[in-house]
């Protein structure tokens, strides 16, 4: 055994109870700083549910040809969502459909930015990066308990349980393709005489979108690997029965759900995989890289 | 037309490395550069050139890949800093100017055409060759109208909506050079830009680059490291070696008189009578009879050799018409002869 060399527990302690200070001087503030995500959650849930079921079956597979230009995707998305709907699990997909899109929006808004400081910048790409490796490598258990301490059980911190996992992938391809953007054509942008912002937005990120659209891809994935986990801490939607049926040891109400979340998946990875490769084709990238 | 130079470079010095002073001050003292760089572990990317351009000139800068051309080039727009030296381009020290300045500077005095093209791939060709417009500021309705005008001129009418990747490399290099020609600056940098060309499409370029100089009559400050090319559209040429400038001149004086061992390697493979005009090797005679036939003063020896097939002697006119001079066949194959004595002659 490795020998006891010092008293960790007043670290230990230390730890704690400045939680539990933060918790009690801060938590009222912390919640309203949180207030517009669940804001955002509620609007895009709610009026997902109000629309009509049909509307959203058409326009997911109308989403799907208009990826692909092909038959095949959106006949898959048709039965997939009819599935869904047979097996009684449309409200709870729609549920989990919004904390999926809510918590992708917000990941797409605070990693875009990140992404683009660290392309700008190696010193904030060496400091983020080891935080970006920390997010994903973190059990989120361990960074769930503050949080949960911090705004109560609810939908708040499962949202930002899924932010925390969903958006180190999409900062990092941002940087990635930001930096891999053709330095000719970039510095025939700067000898017209650009300005850095007219770069960024006219050259660059246009550049890098295939890239980034495969980090939103990426993203959404990883929500949905998050919803079983958010649900423990009431976010609701197809996890919860995930969670019942393990409770309940009811096997065919976990298997059905579980099915429900990879079809979900499968729907969302394929809508944005096809919208990527036909950006790629547009602006002749797939070709250069053959 | 005042006689300042457009473009004019003086000891332009650039040290790539984490400590360019160090290496300069050496360099200063007379070091070599080998044992410069050695010493200090800085490459020494241009060492010491100056040059002046002329308004309305084709210059070319030659030299092999690693020679400093292309640092050199991209130090008249400042895409690249010297590390010491002086730039002015029509008179105003280009250094000196803040970011504002530069960027108006390239936005309204010069515009660069790319090796590599350097299109944008997600535009059609008409908004990239209406780019360098729409970077200026001009009207949408203006710049895609001249856009359209300059995609006609170099010969692509019918791809203003094609994607760049779906043109070949010579049609990508016409948009590049629209691109550049409708910014409407009186100075043109091409940096290689036929040099990822096939040699036909590259040898059509060449040629309307020089038809589209006599409308034009910018001043060009041309890269490559294709000698022939060089002769062929250079009003002067510099050869660049290790970062250095060797020689600097009119086609023929490189030809005629090359200064040292490595430009002499160039002149023994290339066309002679490509490069030497009739006008330096004619005779001049006040009563010489009215010639059958004439060419102008800016005739090259290629030129006139078919001529020598039917007539003896061919007379050399100036603009207006008027005979100046004339050439005999004797005269050319001379003028070709001189510098390649290397095969052992006997006379019986």
């Amino acid at each position: 055994m490795f020998p006891e060399l010092v008293d960790t527990r007043p670290l230990r302690r230390w730890v704690d109870d400045s939680l539990e200070w933060v918790v009690r001087n801060w938590g009222d503030e912390f919640e309203a700083a949180a207030q517009p995500l669940l804001f955002l959650l509620n609007t895009i849930q709610s009026f997902l549910l109000w629309l009509p079921w049909w509307l959203i079956i058409l326009v997911l597979v109308g989403l799907a040809y208009a990826a692909t230009r092909r038959l095949v995707l959106p006949i898959i998305v048709l039965v997939a969502m009819i599935f869904l709907g047979l097996m009684e699990l449309w409200e709870d997909s729609i549920k989990t459909m919004a904390l999926m899109i809510a918590a992708t929006l917000s990941a797409i808004v605070l990693s875009l930015p990140m992404g683009i400081l660290m392309a700008r910048s190696a010193i904030t790409r060496r400091i983020v990066t080891p935080i970006l490796d920390l997010m994903q490598t973190l059990p989120s258990f361990v960074y769930l308990i503050p949080v949960v301490m911090i705004f109560g059980p609810g939908k708040i911190p499962a949202l930002i349980a899924t932010i925390v996992y969903a958006a180190p992938p999409l900062v990092r391809l941002t940087d990635l393709g930001l930096r891999l953007v053709d330095s000719d054509v970039l510095e025939a942008s700067r000898a017209f005489g650009t300005t850095p912002r007219q770069r960024l937005f006219g050259v660059q990120i246009p550049l890098a979108m295939p890239t980034i659209l495969a980090g939103i891809n990426q993203t959404t994935m990883m929500a949905l690997a998050m919803v079983v986990i958010a649900s423990m801490i009431g976010a609701g939607g197809l996890g919860y029965q995930v969670l019942q049926g393990i409770g309940r040891l009811e096997v065919s109400r976990g298997l059905f759900a579980g099915l429900g979340i990879v079809v979900l998946a499968i729907i969302f990875d394929r809508v944005t995989q096809a919208f990527g490769k036909q950006l790629q084709t547009r602006i002749g990238l797939s070709e250069e890289r053959l | 037309m005042s006689t300042l130079p457009a473009i004019d470079i003086r000891n332009v010095t650039k040290i790539f490395g984490d400590d360019p002073d160090a290496a300069l001050a050496l360099l200063k003292q007379g070091t070599s550069k080998d044992d410069v760089q050695a010493e200090t572990g800085q490459v020494i990317g241009v060492d010491n050139v100056s040059l002046s351009v002329e308004r309305g000139q084709i210059y070319v800068v030659m030299g092999l890949s690693g020679s400093g051309k292309s640092t050199l080039i991209r130090h008249v727009n400042r895409l690249i800093d010297p590390t010491a030296g002086e730039i002015y381009v029509n008179g105003v020290d280009v250094l000196s100017m803040n970011l504002e300045e530069l960027r108006h500077f390239r936005r309204t005095q010069i515009a660069m055409v790319f090796q590599k093209f350097g299109l944008l791939p997600h535009r059609s060709v008409i908004e990239n060759v209406a780019y360098g417009l729409e970077v200026r500021g001009e009207e949408k309705s203006k710049r895609l109208e001249i856009a359209a005008e300059w995609i006609e001129t170099v010969g692509l009418s019918g791809y203003e909506h094609s994607q760049p990747h779906q043109l070949s490399g010579g049609q990508q290099q016409r948009v590049g050079l629209a691109r550049a020609l409708a910014m409407d600056t009186e100075i043109l940098l091409m940096d290689e830009a036929f040099s990822a060309l096939d040699p036909l499409i590259r040898s059509g370029m060449q040629d309307e680059l020089m038809s589209l100089q006599r409308k034009l009559n910018k001043t060009i400050l041309f890269i490559t490291h294709d000698f022939d090319e060089a002769l062929k559209i250079g009003d002067r040429v510099a050869v660049l070696k290790d970062g250095v400038l060797i020689q600097e001149g009119t086609p023929e004086d490189i030809v005629l008189k090359p200064k040292n061992a490595h430009i002499e390697e160039f002149v023994a493979d290339v066309n002679k009578a490509r490069a030497i005009h009739v006008k330096s090797i004619m005779s001049r005679d006040d009563n010489m009879e009215k010639c059958e036939i004439a060419v102008t003063e800016a005739a090259r020896c290629e030129d006139v050799l078919p001529l020598f097939a039917e007539y003896d002697w061919v007379g050399v006119t100036d603009d207006a018409g008027k005979q100046t001079g004339y050439v005999t066949a004797k005269a050319v194959i001379k003028a070709l002869a001189k510098h390649q004595g290397n095969i052992e002659t006997t006379s019986i």
